[in-house]
């Protein structure tokens, strides 16, 4: 009983994202209407949590090189650190980093701003104005995160790969260029179709969905809040938690697809 | 006045409304109308479903039992494009005000113009400004943000950005709710006005005398969930209703 009623909660929720993320889709054509919103939200994410993606992207690096840097070193295979920490942070690392701590921060802050427009009568009052909702609050906060989130993830990588070289070359003796040798020789597995490296373009392809779905978990769980601060706070919690879950499953399946052959 | 056109059906009309909340029996049988080019007031007891009411005729709530019919139509069972085009010739004000809180007084103003029509940019600003001064907002003001102004000037801001689309029914929650005696009578002169020249037909809940007497063709006395009376102003504030007369105490002002 208890465990159907859960699962039908989620499916209901998950249905209700679906179709506010199909709403989006539909109304894509009033992107060049929405430039300046777009470019406000762009600010408010990207540049506002750079700061963040640089301190946390820099000791990921640093994580990642310590730890496989000892293992490699007592098989003396210390110059495959570069190979580890860059391909690490592009495929994984990097992706899923900056997607969490937009959700942490940003999809938080939608959450909280659109269930305080739907507990004070703001949304009420957009309904009677008969002015289109998902076209005013939603498709702008979708697609400048669809945005942000591979740029965000590009500099976490950058950074990642630079905390792992001063890791590899003061505590593992691995000279500067051999690391940054081997990272980048590492990168150079092609895509087929684009003139990026095949990690590089799959892992910003992954943080694309990414900021695709903490946006709209975020926009959803603020359309949906309802009872005064106590609402906005449970809408907030809601979009954190259920971004995260989001995630991590979609990132299970989306890597088996680009990797599995 | 309306005698003159007598077959015409009411703009608003209220068929036995009902309407709870949980176990709350809010609007229990209400029925009332409103035609056109008429202007009601609805009085009653804090926390009798008066914003209630007004919700019920846009379509933001559904009744339980009973219609509500706006213009012929019942909102609660329009499909979203014609409840919206409706809702176009709605002019509505929350209690609140119900500002946009990321965007300036002037931009909250300019949201319906900018959304819904194709008007340019400086026709929209020209409608702007000549709206706030309407009622009564100094220039100032305009840039400011719903949280750097007062609550009066909230509704009022609210006020202009329901009038703005110059709808053909307003109504009204509470328009004199936190203004003082001078831009209180500036703002029921505006209500008279626009009825007056636009013809528009609206609701007003209100709890102010003055303002009642100033802007309403009749006015209802909401209780229990129903209309318990129903009158134009100069006999509703002289009826000897026991009810009425301890609701409204000595000397209603
Ligand atoms: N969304 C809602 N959910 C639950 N109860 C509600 C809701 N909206 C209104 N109510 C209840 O309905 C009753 C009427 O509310 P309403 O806001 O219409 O009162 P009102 O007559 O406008 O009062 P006031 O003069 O104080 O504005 C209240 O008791 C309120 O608790
Ligand atoms: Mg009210």
């Amino acid at each position: 009983m208890g465990i159907w009623t859960t699962i039908s909660g989620l499916g209901l929720a998950l249905g209700l994202r679906l179709e506010l993320f199909g709403a989006v889709l539909a109304r894509l054509h009033d992107v060049p209407r929405r430039r300046a919103l777009i470019a406000q939200e762009l600010y408010g994410s990207a540049i506002q949590t750079l700061h963040v993606i640089l301190l946390v992207g820099l000791f990921i690096g640093m994580i990642v090189s310590l730890q496989t840097g000892i293992e490699l070193a007592r098989i003396g295979q210390q110059d495959q650190i570069g190979t580890i920490v860059a391909v690490s942070m592009a495929r994984e690392m990097g992706p899923f980093i900056t997607a969490t701590i937009l959700a942490a921060t940003v999809g938080s802050a939608m959450a909280a701003e659109i269930g305080t427009m739907s507990v004070s009568d703001e949304l009420a009052a957009l309904e009677v104005l008969s002015i289109d909702r998902v076209k005013l609050l939603v498709l702008p906060r979708v697609v400048s995160l669809m945005l942000a989130a591979p740029l965000l993830t590009v500099v976490c990588d950058a950074i990642g790969v630079l905390g792992g070289g001063f890791v590899a070359q003061s505590q593992l003796n691995v000279s500067w260029q051999l690391y940054i040798d081997s990272a980048l020789e590492a990168l150079r597995t092609p895509a087929q179709f684009l003139p990026l490296p095949k990690d590089v373009w799959s892992g910003l392809l992954k943080s694309v969905v990414f900021g695709a779905l903490v946006a709209v978990i975020g926009c959803a769980s603020g359309l949906q809040a309802h009872g005064g601060a106590l609402g906005v706070g449970r809408a907030t919690r809601a979009a954190v938690r259920d971004s995260i879950i989001a995630i991590i499953i979609s990132n299970y399946f989306m890597t088996w697809l680009l990797y599995q052959s | 006045m309306s005698s003159t056109k007598p077959i015409e059906p009411p703009v608003i009309r209220f068929e036995e409304v009902v309407k709870s909340f949980g176990t709350q029996r809010v609007l229990d049988g209400l029925t009332f109308e409103v035609r056109r080019g008429q202007c009601l007031a609805i009085m009653g007891p804090s926390g009798t479903g008066k914003s209630v009411i007004l919700r019920h005729a846009v379509g933001l709530m559904k009744p339980d039992a009973g219609r509500v019919l706006v213009e012929g139509q019942e909102p609660s069972k329009l499909k979203p494009r014609e409840l919206a085009v409706l809702r176009k010739k709605i002019g509505f004000l929350f209690q609140e005000g119900a500002l946009i809180n990321w965007l300036s007084v002037r931009d909250n103003v300019a949201l319906p113009l900018r959304e819904n029509t194709r008007l340019s940019e400086a026709e929209i600003a020209t409608k702007v400004e000549e709206k706030l001064d309407l009622v009564r907002i100094a220039k100032q003001s305009f840039d400011k943000m719903p949280s750097q102004i007062s609550g009066g000037m909230k509704k009022r801001v609210g006020l202009a950005r329901a009038l703005v689309t110059e709808p053909e029914i307003v109504l009204y929650d509470e328009p004199n709710a936190g203004l003082d005696p001078e831009i209180s009578a500036s703002i029921n002169d505006l209500i008279r006005e626009v009825q007056v020249r636009l013809g528009t037909t609206s609701i007003v809940v209100e709890h102010r005398v003055a303002c009642i007497k100033t802007v309403a063709d009749e006015v209802l006395f909401l209780e229990k969930g129903r209309a318990h009376l129903q009158l134009p102003p100069k006999e509703f504030f002289s009826s000897s209703d026991p009810r009425l007369r301890q609701f409204l105490g000595p000397n209603p002002d």
